[in-house]
């Protein structure tokens, strides 16, 4: 079936094919031609205020619905704007398409007006990108592009199409099939790796499962829940898993990493095996990569070749779908199991005195002000697991990855990887497109949220009721953090004067959302509930805290994970440990 | 620090060799010299790397290699399994009178004169980075002028082709509203 039309219509014909139903984006000279088409499309347009907040947005959409996120912007400075976006969603393996206009082809190479180069900028950060330049090339670009992004290890794929191509006529065909020699996903593990694993598996007296965000883009939670159960081992679950394992089942230890809990980063530490499920061995999980769990072998199960053997050497490597693999190690467990196996008792008993003696905590400001940690605890307790929370960048980022309780896959969104400020409205945004019903917490710094606010216009006049906590310490609190420790307090450019400028409710109210201030304890509960009641408008809590707090546990950057500090020069006492 | 020589097919679109040469920067793998050419098939060309690999594991490299949509397959040319050569063009101050002395040291090396003039000529020669090299000390007398060099090329030894071994014809099929299927 083949239809004559312009590439422009073709293009629109392509993301509907390829089922997208909603995408975020802005206009400009070059993408025009593509925006008249959009007019009539069945495919919810959202209109940005910044071409990162649709990126961002797109990424929050794509995370809470594992489906690929689409954004849309114009050539030159549109999309360069999408860039911070597309590297951020590269770091944390979201599926993306990005779509861009490109000046005209006999324009390209001449320094036209609005011509940037994006698919040559992009390139590091792309999965692939396309440069198109004939209109009968748009639909098998944009079928390409979304099997891409959606398949093996998910990424952002950048499809620039020169506006003469969207202009001129075209016969729009949708591919029957693809051809893509160069590129296969492998989804079935090798038989004899999982004989391996199970193998390692049923030697091992210490065992911990160390859980990355595969485990989520997998969706194999449930069958994480059963091999977890079989085995008996710890759970740790990095910043990109939070979710993909109940907090509150009894072989959770928390999170790993520069400020993961006690319990974790030593068992990560001791372990003799490491079941490593969709996790990369960042340096903020490892630290000093020389001193990190020396003892232990390594399971390495990615979808990903390359991951395997870039940081740390993998014993017994298993390429494939997670949620294959998982399905296939549970039997190859239980038939070495029938044989025999190590006992986890002694690891198992040590491992739980630790998690109890170094649960993770904080002080209550001595001033009586309010205490980040608890409002962040509060809004958890009072809006449950069953709401989206989306984090920015800094310390709340931290707060909120420690404090809120996490049950299920798919309710935790941060920028993991590239740990970009301004991440959470917009995401948050997106996330809410994603799941209108769900409850959409926004949980920012004050210097994040003056990153990308804007955004809460976008919501407001698109009925997109997302909450905003603000933890407003005043202050680039992480950066703070580390001027405290580590640079004898020279608070050099870390103070934003937040509780001064600008008025934040006056803001929000200014964008059509709800503005709320909260100054003390005892009004915590009832702030939440406000905002939690109101539904038709998005809602911005400005909550004013106590600045000095600070995140805790903490691996110095660079340093081993077995000086974890849990207060400022306060190492556990390992001497009253049996490890 | 070792080195090796990957064989490369990728398809041949715009940008890939882009895509190669920015990820061995952005990776901060060392590459002693790249060639790229046509093939038998007008859809790939090949891609001959001699890589330098210190801190990185050879795997490593082929792995993210791999990972490139365009790079269709990879493999390591070992010197025993593999025919490499690359091609001198070098311009040295000689005349007639010592001709005869430089006809010497080509014959040796199976090398041509090209081009030659009053005070100078210019010799091309193909061989592997021994030969040349070999070749370059013995013409060091007569004063080199200018010289060019190819980076390595190299192919299997045999009959087989890497091309027929791994390309497939396979199609990956597209549903209509498809995006229910292009999640895991
Ligand atoms: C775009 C960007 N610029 C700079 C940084 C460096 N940075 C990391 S955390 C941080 C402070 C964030 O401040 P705020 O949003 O107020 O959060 P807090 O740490 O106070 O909770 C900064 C500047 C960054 N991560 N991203």
């Amino acid at each position: 079936m083949s239809k004559k039309m312009s590439g422009a219509s073709s293009l629109v014909q392509s993301l509907e094919s390829a089922g997208v139903d909603v995408m975020f984006g802005i206009p400009g000279g070059a993408i025009l031609p593509a925006y008249d088409p959009i007019f009539d499309s069945s495919i919810r347009h959202i209109l940005v205020r910044h071409e990162q907040g649709a990126g961002h947005a797109a990424t929050g959409y794509a995370q809470v619905t594992g489906r690929v996120g689409v954004c849309i912007a114009t050539s030159g400075p549109g999309a360069t704007n999408l860039v911070t976006p597309l590297a951020d969603a590269a770091m944390d393996s979201v599926p993306l398409v990005a779509i861009t206009g490109q000046v005209p082809s006999a324009a390209i190479g001449t320094d036209a007006f609005q011509e940037a180069d994006i698919r040559g900028i992009t390139m590091p950060f792309t999965k692939h990108n396309y440069l198109i330049t004939d209109p009968n090339d748009i639909p098998r670009a944009i079928a390409e592009a979304f099997y891409i992004a959606g398949t093996g290890r998910p990424g952002p794929v950048l499809v620039d199409i020169a506006k003469d191509a969207l202009q001129k006529e075209t016969d729009f065909v949708w591919p029957k099939g693809l051809s893509l020699p160069g590129y296969h996903p492998q989804l079935e593990p090798e038989n004899q790796a999982i004989k391996d694993a199970a193998a390692l598996i049923a030697q091992s007296a210490k065992p911990v499962f160390y859980v990355g965000g595969g485990v989520i883009k997998a969706n194999a939670s449930k069958e994480l829940m059963q091999l977890a159960e079989l085995v008996g081992a710890p759970v740790v679950t990095t910043l990109m898993a939070l979710g993909s394992f109940p907090d509150s089942h009894p072989q959770h230890f928390g999170m790993p990493g520069m400020h993961g809990t006690v319990g974790a980063v030593t068992a990560l530490q001791k372990a003799d095996l490491l079941i490593t499920l969709g996790a990369r061995f960042d340096d903020r999980v490892t630290g000093k990569l020389s001193t990190f769990a020396v003892n232990a072998k390594v399971i390495h199960a990615d979808i990903d070749p390359a991951e395997i053997g870039k940081n740390r050497f993998a014993d017994v490597p298993v390429v494939g779908d997670l949620k294959h693999t998982i399905s296939a190690l549970i039997p190859a467990i239980k038939a070495e199991f029938a044989k025999g196996r190590a006992d986890l008792a002694p690891w198992l008993a040590s491992m739980n005195k630790l998690r109890a003696t170094y649960p993770l905590g904080y002080d209550a400001p001595k001033d009586g002000s309010l205490s980040p940690q608890y409002v962040i605890e509060r809004i958890s307790a009072l809006t449950g697991p069953e709401a989206i929370y989306v984090a920015g960048v800094g310390q709340h980022q931290m707060w909120a990855a420690q404090f809120v309780k996490y049950e299920n896959p798919r309710t935790w969104l941060n920028s993991g990887g590239l740990g970009t400020m301004g991440y959470a409205v917009p995401a948050a945004m997106g996330a809410k497109v994603g799941a209108p019903d769900a409850t959409v917490w926004a949980i920012d710094g004050d210097g994040c949220f003056q990153m990308t606010n804007q955004e809460l216009v976008t919501c407001a006049l698109n009925n997109i009721p997302i909450k905003v906590a603000i933890i407003n310490n005043e202050s680039l609190g992480m950066v703070r953090q580390w001027q405290t420790l580590f640079y004898e307090g020279r608070y050099s450019n870390t103070n934003l004067e937040s509780k001064r400028v600008p008025d934040f409710v006056k803001l929000a109210d200014a964008m059509g959302c709800v503005g709320l201030t909260c100054d003390r304890p005892e009004d915590v509960d009832a702030i939440i509930k406000k905002a939690n009641s109101i539904n038709d408008q998005p809602v911005v809590v400005d909550f004013r805290v106590f600045r000095d707090a600070m995140v805790w546990p903490m691996v110095a950057a660079g340093t081993s994970n077995d000086d974890i500090k849990i207060a400022r020069e306060m190492a556990p006492d390992w001497d009253s440990q049996e490890l | 620090m070792s080195t090796h020589t990957l064989s490369v097919l990728v398809e041949n679109s715009p940008g890939v060799l882009a895509r190669v040469a920015g990820l061995f920067s952005r990776r901060a793998y060392n590459i002693d010299s790249l060639a790229v050419g046509p093939t038998e098939n007008p859809d790939i060309s090949r891609m001959t790397i001699v890589i330098n690999v210190e801190s990185h594991s050879l795997d490593q490299v082929i792995r993210q290699l791999d990972k490139l949509v365009n790079v269709i397959h990879i493999a390591e040319l070992k010197l025993t399994d593999s025919v490499q050569a690359e091609l001198l063009l070098v311009k040295i101050s000689a005349t007639s009178k010592n001709r005869f002395d430089v006809d010497a040291v080509l014959d040796t090396y199976g090398a041509a004169i090209v081009d030659e003039d009053a005070d100078s000529m210019t010799i091309e020669a193909t061989g592997d980075a021994a030969k040349i090299s070999d070749l370059l000390n013995a013409l060091e007398r007569f004063g080199i002028r200018e010289l060019a060099q190819s980076g390595l090329v190299a192919i299997e030894r045999g009959s087989g082709s890497l091309a027929d071994r791994t390309l497939s014809t396979q199609s990956i099929p597209t549903a209509d509203s498809g995006q229910a299927d292009y999640q895991n």
